[in-house]
């Protein structure tokens, strides 16, 4: 089974990254970075909760806790047990 | 001492004369924009002087100072002349807040050609409306954001120069690309500056509106007027402020506030230009020494939320005064704001149209906390009765809100929709289509749009222009947007859909039909929720009732429904 991680990473290159933008890896940072914005996180928020039938309440979702996909995987691992 | 010094007396006095003399100008004079914010400076002996501190990505750092700016933008300048570009011509800013962006700003003025600056998040769809309203000649952009523009160049004939900033030789240019570098580009000290007039056309701004395209807010070089004065007066900016302005100049504020205010008074200003993170923001302002901040709500409600505790590992003393604008800023965050930063953001109130600040919250003024203050000096502003357009005359009552136009950056009209300008005014009064109240003291109240806007985080977004995209996704029979109040954005992007034949209302469809609209439009305008019907509130004739949906979402009374059904 694919890991959460590359699940992750590969939504985001596929769906948030323009062409010409520089490779990204589990530690880049997605928010701070520029790569996705404050109304985008919510999309990205969206997808992890129906890839992983959980729900992510608001003040969890921060723009540090989606500020990498690492970072990302661990808030996911708080609602998938 | 603040710049204004006595408000009342100001009031009193006041001309915008005041300004002129400061400038320099007087009328039938030469006025460009592009020289005031670098060349005049540079006569005033403070070419030296620090004109940005710019910081990117992975802590990559610039600087430049005013000569910099004045050389930088002289050759961009003198770039687009020879490529054919002339006085008149619209060149599009479509880049991320890169220095570039800036110098192209008052490069493109320079020539007497037109800016027309969009916010590089737009989507494809988003970018050729606003290109082929304007008829752009040219666009200056990045590597990241060709994708959008090769999408849509065979639709725009007039779009004759696609000039790529940051051309690395990794891939070939394509049709009608061409490549500047301002590092490698020899730089050209002298510039010809084109002898621009008050009424010549300086920037075109583009804004939503309920129904229609998108409009084109034609500013003209004259607004530096306004914009000068309200930046000193309001902003308060002195001699040895580093200025920080956090809107993007896709959007006005960015580039009033952003670029034509801070540069026309000689001030060093500072831009960011990452993604927002409260202790990116914070860091930024303690290693620049920050003393004025411009920001927005949405960013002072996200540093909330982001805690107090946060604010206590930075050293913030060098902030001395805070201003906000967007949408109304909320009495927590003021209180908030004294509370960790010792000093109120201070509100401010106008739009892309009045091209400068109109209603605010001046330094040493008493500030009622929730209000958007009183309006500048040299405005006349009121709230008039929204069926007859008098003013009223008791204080409290709720209208909308109204000014006297004349003032020197009030848009001269919309590109190519004399007739959408026109409707603007009633009875002598420019309405900007917001509601709001006006207390015995003078202070405006705001209460909310007059139309079906949505303000979502200081941006206006047009429901018409997403309920047209949301028809163009295969799944979408019919499509209503409204706002939905939101914490952080004061409203966001809701739809309300119905589906084709064939399509099952689901999750995994809501996000694509969500990352649709994003990539095509923008993340702005993407709905932050749709909810699926199996029929949309009609009128008989068969339009669409948003404001049954609007009221179910601001959980308010319907109203009257014996329209529903019927024609309104």
């Amino acid at each position: 089974m694919e890991e959460i991680k590359d699940v992750v990473l590969n939504y985001v290159i596929e769906e948030y990254l323009e062409e010409d933008d520089e490779e990204i890896t589990y530690d880049t940072p997605l928010i701070s970075g520029g790569i996705v914005d404050s109304f985008s996180m919510v999309s990205l928020k969206r997808f992890l909760e129906n890839e992983y039938s959980i729900s992510i309440p608001d003040e969890k979702a921060t723009p540090e806790a989606f500020d990498s996909v690492n970072k990302i995987v661990a808030l996911v691992r708080e609602f998938t047990g | 001492m603040s710049n204004i010094g006595a408000y009342n007396e100001r009031i009193r006095e006041f001309d915008w004369s005041i300004a002129e003399k400061e400038l320099d100008y007087s009328e039938g004079n030469i006025i460009n924009i592009g020289w005031y914010c670098s060349d005049r400076i540079c006569l005033q002996g403070k070419g030296d002087r620090v004109a940005l501190f710019w910081e990117g990505f992975g802590g990559n750092e610039k600087q430049f100072t005013f000569n910099d700016i004045r050389v930088a933008s002289n050759t961009i300048g003198a770039f687009l002349r020879n490529l054919g570009i002339k006085e008149g011509d619209r060149v599009c800013l479509f880049m991320d807040r890169i220095p570039e962006l800036y110098l192209s700003f008052l490069g493109v003025l320079k020539i007497g050609a037109i800016v027309q600056p969009l916010f590089s998040a737009f989507g494809d769809e988003s970018l050729h409306v606003r290109l082929e309203n304007a008829q752009t000649r040219a666009i200056i952009t990045q590597r990241k954001h060709l994708s959008k523009v090769r999408k849509i160049l065979d639709l725009l004939p007039w779009l004759e120069h696609i000039i790529v900033v940051d051309y690395d030789n990794r891939k070939p240019l394509q049709k009608n690309e061409v490549a500047f570098s301002l590092e490698d580009a020899e730089p050209v000290d002298q510039c010809e500056i084109f002898p621009t007039k008050s009424e010549s056309p300086s920037v075109l701004h583009y804004t939503s509106g309920t129904t229609g395209q998108p409009k084109g807010v034609k500013h003209v070089h004259y607004s530096l007027i306004s914009q000068y004065l309200t930046t000193k007066w309001v902003l308060d900016l002195q001699e040895d402020d580093i200025y920080w302005c956090t809107a993007d100049p896709g959007w006005v504020t960015g580039t009033s506030y952003g670029i034509i205010g801070p540069w026309s008074m000689g001030i060093t200003q500072a831009v960011l230009d990452t993604g927002f993170s409260a202790e990116a923001w914070y860091r930024f302002i303690e290693k620049y020494n920050i003393s004025v901040w411009y920001s927005a709500p949405t960013a002072i409600r996200s540093l909330m939320k982001a805690g107090d505790e946060l604010v206590k590992r930075f050293d913030l003393s060098s902030l001395r005064h805070l201003a906000s604008v967007g949408e109304p800023l909320n009495a927590e965050a003021v209180l908030w704001s004294e509370k960790v930063f010792n000093k109120p953001f201070l509100d401010s109130y106008w739009q892309t149209e009045t091209g400068s600040i109109m209603i605010t919250n001046f330094p040493g003024m008493k500030v009622k906390p929730g209000s958007m203050g009183k309006v500048f000096p040299g405005i006349t502003g009121t709230v008039v009765d929204p069926k007859t357009f008098e003013p009223f005359t008791e204080p409290g009552k709720v209208g909308l809100i109204a000014f006297k136009p004349g003032w020197p950056a009030m848009m001269r009209t919309y590109w190519n929709n004399d007739e959408m300008f026109r409707k603007k005014f009633k009875k002598g009064w420019y309405l900007p289509g917001d509601r709001a109240s006006l207390d015995s003291d003078g202070y405006f109240w705001f209460i909310g749009r007059d139309d079906d806007v949505i303000n979502t985080g200081g941006h206006l977004v047009s429901p018409f222009e997403v309920e047209s995209a949301l028809l163009e996704h295969e799944a979408v029979s019919e499509s209503a947007v409204v706002a939905k109040p939101d914490d952080v954005n004061m409203e966001v992007v809701k739809a309300f859909v119905t589906l084709k034949p064939g399509y099952e209302p689901n999750n995994e469809l809501e996000l694509k039909i969500m990352n649709f609209i994003r990539k095509k439009l923008s993340p702005l305008a993407m709905p932050q929720e749709i909810e699926y019907m199996e029929t949309l509130p009609k009128t008989r004739s068969g339009k669409i009732m948003r404001r049954i949906l609007h009221a179910k979402e601001w959980g308010e009374e319907i109203g009257d429904t014996s329209t529903l059904e019927e024609d309104e």
